[in-house]
């Protein structure tokens, strides 16, 4: 390969708390990596779980849930009920032979800035060790 | 891939000056939306949020017919209500717009990689113009706003918003969870600079929000609960029993001229001995009790967890019947419009830096405690003492920074902000009142950046005080004298200081509140890394929180001085007054819909929603969901659960979401 493979990495975040740090980050000039692009929800109690598993299939080879704190979630417990779901979609992932690394939930609050800036880093270098998405083999 | 075929999309990227020109091919990402499905206009701009800036979007509009919009600039959370606007003047629904961030989220955090950054660029357009295509008209939810406005929290700021709101004709609730109004600020001696006394001026604003026609003072009281949205808060309030009754009460219950008149005679003859709280423990207090003479509302207070029930107080206070000892918490719910948090702060438990020696050594007291002990009403009746043997000190030494702008993990990263200025004040006021007296004020750097503040400290400086700029290291004390040596570095003339004192201050720093985290999360608003409560902007909404409706006001949001505090109350007050003025607020339309022909009526979602704003319904001989949208804030739990995909959330439908995932990940260069 003459060029550097580059990771193609989903992130599904709350308006709230996460998309605010993420932005938090921009104001301060953290800088990361750029293997990443962001969709932005009201709040990670909206993501189904078919929508990673859509994006797995897509060729995603990393996806990234952000949401609010334990107890801050702007709408009191959606991201109780994400962190959940993704548990479920992490057991699938790993049954169906696809490491569950390449799903990510974390928790960045509003004034967290510097914490998102370490997260997608974080995700990035994950995913890069992982390498290509198995499902990529199906492609066209 | 789902792809609206009528779907008309115009797409325009702003340089931002350099901002976003500076690390993105701004030209490059244009021509590359020009390319993409649907879009049939694609520009680029120096600054789209400029008036020019905007009428390329409406002119667009109307001259390409288009059916979305895109702008590639900050964040939505910045400039989504300005392009809505413009793409609603320009003819079309504003909810047909879309934003990509590509500033915030990429030319800010990816400055030394155009390459990267372009091509992400380029990406989050391509995910945006997915979603523009997809998007429908709406029209936002008006709702009609209640005509009555809740303070929590009755200190300074508390009681200004209060007042203007209650000027404005707006009925008030002020709740605060002391028996008396005042906060710290009626703890407070003098004032910095004017050194006007902080009860002098206190008192009438305490007086007039005991008065106001407009305000319901609740004291005593605390926020049990909250649910609903802006215009429509539904407050639960619990008034925590007192054991005494206001007069109105007394006669409510059948006692004619009966209630607290503030007499006293019940504490005169309650046998039961506490600290006195508002002193910080250095005066007694009875288990019934008022803090100070000036309290607001002037009714007695049975502490139930020292209270020993013998009922002599009861006897003393005779034909008024004004004691209850078996009262029980009372469960108070209210509606109101809007919300102002003004829940203040605490100090910072200093004894934790434990090389200062506070709770350890008798004569190292705080600041605040040196307000109570040069105070005219205080426990020592102004008299300032050393607390070890009741002596007059003549050598005090201030420590300044005691807690704040500490980066040991210790204490607070952050400026304290009004210490520097009351330990001036602590200085001048041993110089003025103790005749040989002489403060060290032990500082790392001194902030006096208020109106009138830099004067102050000059004149402290020529009334003698002396300025020792350096970090104490540790306090130690004389055993025998309980004199303390503090030792330090004098960083101006590089040399190591043992200082031998009568009486050490510590300018501690300050805390949110206890209690302050459980009615931030209660509202559902956001707070700072440092924990004190979020604004909605740094610099253009310091009042307003994320919660729609809920504004801050005072230290709640962060440290800082009387004006300062008075003059965001202020600020909040006036927010919060607009919409009730409007009389009625737009909620955005992103609410829950029943696919009713996919819906199975399993009722999942009425279990998820944490709002219930969903309901099983019977129609055509089965039961399906029914959404109450008043209730629904369009969270979007319901949506990502159900099995069925009956539900349809506006403005993030699934159908939405697919797209930009696919757009992503499918539709790139192929």
């Amino acid at each position: 390969m003459a060029e550097e493979w580059k990771p193609k990495i989903i992130a599904i975040i709350c308006n709230w708390c996460s998309y605010a740090g993420a932005d938090l980050a921009g104001g301060a000039r953290i800088q990361y990596p750029p293997d990443i692009r962001a969709i932005r929800v009201m709040c990670t109690g909206r993501i189904d779980p078919l929508f990673i598993m859509k994006a797995f299939q897509d060729g995603a080879d990393g996806v990234l849930v952000s949401g609010c704190h334990f107890g801050d979630c702007h709408y009191l417990e959606g991201n109780y009920k994400a962190a959940k779901r993704m548990f479920l979609v992490k057991n699938v992932l790993k049954n169906i032979g696809l490491n569950d690394k390449r799903l990510r939930m974390t928790f960045v609050s509003a004034s967290e800035g510097a914490k998102w800036a370490g997260v997608v880093e974080d995700v990035i270098k994950t995913v890069k060790e992982l390498g290509p998405s198995p499902l990529k083999q199906f492609e066209k | 891939m789902a792809e609206n075929k009528e779907a008309r999309i115009g797409v325009f990227v702003c340089h931002c000056g350099t901002n976003i020109a500076g690390s993105i091919d701004v030209g490059a990402v244009a021509e590359y939306a020009k390319t993409l499905p649907n879009v049939v206009h694609a520009d680029e701009y120096q600054y789209m949020c400029s008036t020019p800036g905007q009428t390329k979007i409406m002119d667009a509009i109307k001259e390409k017919d288009l059916t979305g919009v895109v702008v590639a600039a900050c964040s939505p959370r910045l400039h989504e209500p300005t392009f809505r606007t413009a793409s609603a003047e320009g003819g079309l629904n504003p909810f047909r717009f879309e934003m990509a961030n590509i500033r915030e989220q990429n030319s800010w955090v990816h400055m030394h990689d155009r390459e990267g950054a372009t091509e992400k660029a380029k990406d989050s357009v391509r995910i945006a113009v997915a979603k523009a295509s997809l998007l429908e008209d709406l029209i936002p939810k008006s709702v009609p706003v209640e005509k009555a406005a809740l303070v929590v929290g009755g200190g300074v700021a508390g009681m200004q918003a209060a007042l203007d709101l209650g000027s404005a004709g707006i009925k008030t609730y002020l709740i605060e969870r002391e028996p008396s109004i005042g906060g710290r600020m009626s703890q407070l001696d003098k004032t910095f600079p004017t050194l006007d006394c902080s009860q002098c001026i206190l008192t009438p604003k305490m007086v007039d929000v005991g008065r106001h026609p407009n305000i319901e003072l609740m004291t005593y009281t605390e926020v049990e609960e909250v649910e609903g949205y802006i215009g429509n808060f539904e407050v639960t309030l619990r008034k925590k029993a007192r054991g005494v009754m206001f007069p109105d009460e007394a006669e409510a219950k059948g006692i004619v001229g009966g209630g607290c008149n503030g007499c006293g005679d019940c504490a005169e003859v309650c046998p039961v001995i506490k600290g006195n709280k508002f002193e910080l423990d250095m005066a007694p207090r009875k288990a019934v009790y008022i803090n100070h003479p000036q309290v607001m509302p002037l009714i007695y207070t049975v502490d139930f967890n020292t209270c020993i029930k013998c009922g002599l107080c009861v006897e003393a206070c005779g034909d008024k019947k004004a004691i209850d000892l078996d009262m029980v918490d009372e469960f108070v719910k209210i509606k109101v419009g809007t919300a102002i948090l003004a829940t203040g702060y605490d100090l910072f438990p200093i004894e934790n830096k434990t090389e200062w020696g506070y709770k350890k050594y008798e004569n190292v007291i705080t600041g605040l405690e040196f307000e109570r002990l040069i105070c005219a009403s205080g426990p020592t009746g102004g008299h300032l003492i050393r607390p070890s043997d009741g002596e007059t000190p003549k050598k005090v030494a201030f420590v300044l920074c005691a807690g704040s702008r500490d980066n040991t993990g210790v204490g607070k990263p952050y400026c304290s902000r009004f210490c520097c200025m009351y330990s001036l004040k602590h200085a001048h006021q041993i110089i003025e009142k103790i005749p040989g007296a002489q403060p060290y004020i032990l500082y790392m750097d001194i902030r006096s950046f208020g109106k009138m503040y830099e004067e102050f400290y000059y004149r402290i400086q020529d009334e003698g005080a002396k300025f020792i700029r350096g970090r104490v290291a540790n306090i130690l004390e004389d055993a025998t004298t309980k004199n303390l040596h503090v030792y330090t570095e004098d960083t101006l003339l590089q040399r190591p200081i043992d200082l031998e004192v009568d009486l050490v201050v510590l300018a501690s720093a300050v805390q949110p509140s206890a209690g302050a985290d459980t009615v931030r999360k209660l509202f559902g608003v956001s707070n700072s890394q440092d924990g004190w409560m979020l604004e909605a902007h740094p610099k253009l909404n310091p009042c307003g929180t994320t919660t729609a409706g809920v504004f801050l006001a005072g230290v709640c949001q962060g440290p800082k001085d009387i004006p300062d505090t008075v003059a965001q109350a202020e600020g909040a007050a006036s927010a919060a007054s607009i919409p009730i003025h409007m009389g009625q607020v737009d909620l955005e339309p992103y609410f829950a819909q029943c696919v009713e022909e996919k819906c199975a009526g399993c009722g999942m979602c009425v279990n998820l929603c944490p709002y219930s704003a969903l309901a099983l319904v019977e129609k055509e001989g089965r039961k399906v969901m029914q959404v109450t949208e008043a209730k629904c804030k369009g969270c979007g739990t319901c949506g990502g659960f159900c099995p069925g995909g009956a539900i349809r959330m506006q403005h993030f439908t699934t159908p939405q979401i697919v797209a930009q995932i696919d757009a992503f990940l499918l539709g790139g260069e192929q």
